[in-house]
């Protein structure tokens, strides 16, 4: 019986190259997909218009609509059917002077009512802006958690210097940024569905909650190789590490289940503009949760090994 | 143990006015009302880039200011409600290209067509002087180099319709502000025989050649007006001329009927979440679990509080940011909760395990949360959106109560209940699971 606690303890540190093999996997594919197909950018930050339009009365068909447009010269551009009474349109970024054309056209020279539901028009350089915001912000966050982390473990030294918790931190908070990222690869290539700024900030509170369950464990290791110090019990780090995992394991899963929780209600329920964004934190935190306890803490007994060769 | 039901009751107490107000701002037409954002009220958010290239660097602050007044006055004319008309300069991280925008913010939807096109219509004034060089070799148009002076519808301060006394054509008289007097007295001093051409948003408007110093800061320009020309270019340059050109980089109009939408699905979704996680929180962790069921309704209440106070305009991503932080605000007592079970299990007595747990659990529970508030400083520093910015200040508002509710409150609650012996009840109470 006490044997066997002993070895349900170090489960998880014992079997890590399974674990950094499933991460390997997973980080893998979505690097693949991303340089194959990329993420489908929203106008957010490519620049282009959307316009959600409903007919009250009745709906006009795509193509008596696509007949209107043709003399527009709109260029690139989608109509899509949405509920039951709209239509979604895609085109590229549009004049105050041009808005007016095209509703003239929609309305069929005012011959069909309509209701404007949403125009959200972007010019090309608001979009650069904010993919160069977006990449800087995502960028500082890391950097800041790194110095954070290794600012909180300045006093751990022993084995592992504090510096190195700060950088498996960042491996960490990359393998969870790169899986949602991934995700959202595969989804814009299948589905269409696109990435926004909204998205971006998904991935920057992924990051701040992967760093929360990171720290959970990290600081139980800390604690407990002051009590291993203390009580000069000279336990191997390795086990320290494994008992710290096993202790915080249920609290590291109910932290994250709560928000899951949460984030799965929100996207069900939620606001349909804010759907995508309930995904894309259910996937990076899920992501985050595993590598809190199976990659990040294992991690440290790998750079431990590594510095004893 | 007396004193910490006192204070206990009083928690409970401010919870419950907070709670009061928080439901009676709701029922009336008040101040305390939640601010709503464009996209679930209905409106335009217009996004403009102002070009200062022209403009000298340490004048820049002064154009963009006296730009939102223009627009403000403008927006105004239109009778839209509680408009907002701010400029941002992009900070340290962007080319000089956009450094400096203009967003204008037009809830509700009456004339919002005829708002946006009147501040596109809002005229650009600027005096240039028009230097003519003798066509190049090989070609027979004259070259002709602009050279702004710093002079430009930020300096004016009035326009007035003139007829000539001579031929009574229609001049329009511009008088300047005491600053644009010296500046056109300077101008007029050192190029006495050149050209200073007045252009309205780029076109020449009237090239006159400067005869004498002008030292009474007026101007009059005798293009070839009709008087309702002439009428309505003075109307344009009295509401505002732009002092620097604008051009619009972005439009957002959001129709009432989606946003109200966005808002039900919000309060519903936050409904059920709370729900769920209460249900959690009390299977799982029973008496300690419903303590802090009541202090996560103290975190809602306390957070919806203060959005009301500050004031906070919520938006669809703001509403998600309060209900994700509803699921992050119990992690606290998660924590605190696995680590009073811990101490029970060591043998430690009830009371001591429950200090122990709120203790011990604070350096992980600091540190976790330090690292969230750094995001949303992050964010909310460099938000590319309204919609990012409002999110970051919601999350980061969370994280920061859910502190004090998680730790405090718990803590005050669950001391004040008072458990002193252990029993089989008690030992039942605080251990967990579904056993």
């Amino acid at each position: 019986m006490e044997l066997d606690k002993k070895i349900k303890k170090m489960l998880i540190v014992n079997n890590r190259k399974i674990f950094y093999i499933i991460s390997a996997v997973l980080v893998g594919v979505s690097i693949i997909v991303l340089m194959v197909w990329g993420l489908n950018l929203s106008i957010d930050f490519k620049g282009g218009t959307i316009i959600e339009i409903s007919y009250p009365d009745e709906r006009p068909a795509v193509s008596d609509i696509e007949k209107n447009l043709e003399k527009l010269n709109l260029g690139e551009h989608s109509i899509r059917p949405v509920g039951e009474m709209g239509y979604l349109i895609r085109t590229r970024s549009l004049e105050e002077s041009e808005r007016a054309i095209l509703f003239q056209a929609l309305s069929n020279n005012g011959s069909k009512k309509i209701t404007e539901e949403r125009f959200d028009s972007v010019g090309p350089l608001l979009g650069k802006e904010a993919v160069r915001k977006s990449l800087f912000s995502i960028i500082l966050v890391i950097v800041c958690i790194v110095l954070f982390i290794t600012f909180a473990f300045r006093k751990v030294s022993e084995p592992v210097a504090s510096w190195k918790y700060g950088l498996i931190t960042v491996l960490a908070l990359i393998h969870d940024v790169l899986i949602p990222a991934g995700v959202f690869a595969v989804l814009g290539h299948f589905k269409g569905i696109e990435v926004d700024t909204l998205f971006v900030t998904a991935l920057l509170v992924v990051l701040g909650f992967s760093v929360h369950d990171t720290i959970v464990v990290f600081d139980r290791v800390r604690e407990n190789l002051k009590v291993n110090h203390e009580t000069r019990t000279k336990k191997p780090f390795e086990q320290i590490v494994g008992e710290s995992i096993s202790q915080t394991f249920v609290r590291s899963i109910n932290t994250s289940l709560t928000t899951i929780l949460v984030l799965i209600v929100l996207f069900f329920v939620g606001a349909v503009s804010t759907q995508m964004f309930s995904l894309a934190l259910i996937i990076g935190i899920t992501a985050g949760t595993y590598s809190s306890i199976f990659i990040g803490s294992t991690l440290l007994v790998t750079a431990e090994k590594f510095q004893r060769k | 143990m007396f004193r910490q039901r006192i204070i206990a009751l009083l928690v409970i107490i401010v919870a419950v006015a907070i709670g009061y107000f928080i439901y009676q701002t709701e029922q009336v037409d008040s101040s305390y009302n939640f601010k709503l954002g464009l996209d679930l009220n209905g409106g335009s958010h217009l996004i403009y880039q102002a070009d200062v290239s022209e403009v000298a660097t340490s004048d820049i602050a002064s154009s963009m200011e006296a730009l939102r007044n223009v627009i403000e006055r403008r927006v105004n004319l239109f009778g839209v409600s509680e408009p907002l008309v701010q400029t941002e300069s992009a900070g340290l991280i962007a080319g000089k290209t956009i450094a400096q925008k203009l967003i204008v913010e037009l809830p509700g939807v009456a004339d919002i067509d005829k708002a946006i096109t009147m501040i596109g219509k809002t005229p650009l004034l600027e005096f240039k002087l028009v230097k003519e060089d003798p066509p190049a070799v090989g070609t027979t148009t004259p070259t002709i180099t602009l050279t702004p002076t710093g002079l430009t519808g930020r300096l004016l301060k009035r326009a007035a319709l003139e007829f000539d006394q001579n031929i009574g054509e229609p001049q329009v008289l511009l008088s300047f502000t005491s600053e644009g007097q010296e500046l056109f007295a300077q101008i007029t001093k050192d190029n006495v025989g050149r050209v200073l051409g007045i252009f309205l948003d780029g076109q020449p408007l009237s090239l006159p050649v400067v005869r004498e110093e002008i030292r009474d800061g007026n101007a009059v320009i005798s293009g070839n007006f009709t008087p309702a020309e002439a009428k309505i270019l003075v109307r344009d340059l009295n509401y505002g001329a732009l002092p620097v050109p604008i051009k619009l980089l972005s439009t957002q109009k959001i129709g009432a009927s989606l946003g109200a939408d966005a808002v039900k699905a919000g309060v519903k979704a936050g409904g059920i979440s709370f729900l769920v996680i209460a249900l959690f929180l009390i299977l799982w962790y029973r008496l300690p679990g419903a303590i802090a069921v009541i202090a996560l309704a103290i975190y809602v209440a306390l957070n919806l509080a203060l959005f009301k106070l500050i004031p906070v305009t919520l938006t669809a991503a703001g509403i998600a940011g309060f209900i994700l932080s509803i699921g992050m605000a119990v992690d606290a007592n998660i924590l605190i909760f696995e680590r009073l079970k811990e101490e029970l299990r060591r043998g430690k007595t009830l009371v001591d395990a429950i200090h122990e747990g709120f203790t011990r659990a604070w350096t992980s529970i600091r540190d976790s949360n330090l690292s969230s508030i750094i995001t949303a400083v992050i964010l909310f520093w460099f938000a590319s959106t309204s919609v990012i910015k409002g999110f970051a200040l919601v999350f980061g508002i969370g994280v920061l109560t859910s502190m004090l509710t998680a730790i405090t409150v718990s803590r005050t609650l669950l001391f004040a209940l008072g458990f002193k012996g252990e029993n089989k009840i008690t030992r039942f109470l605080f251990s967990c699971g579904i056993r």
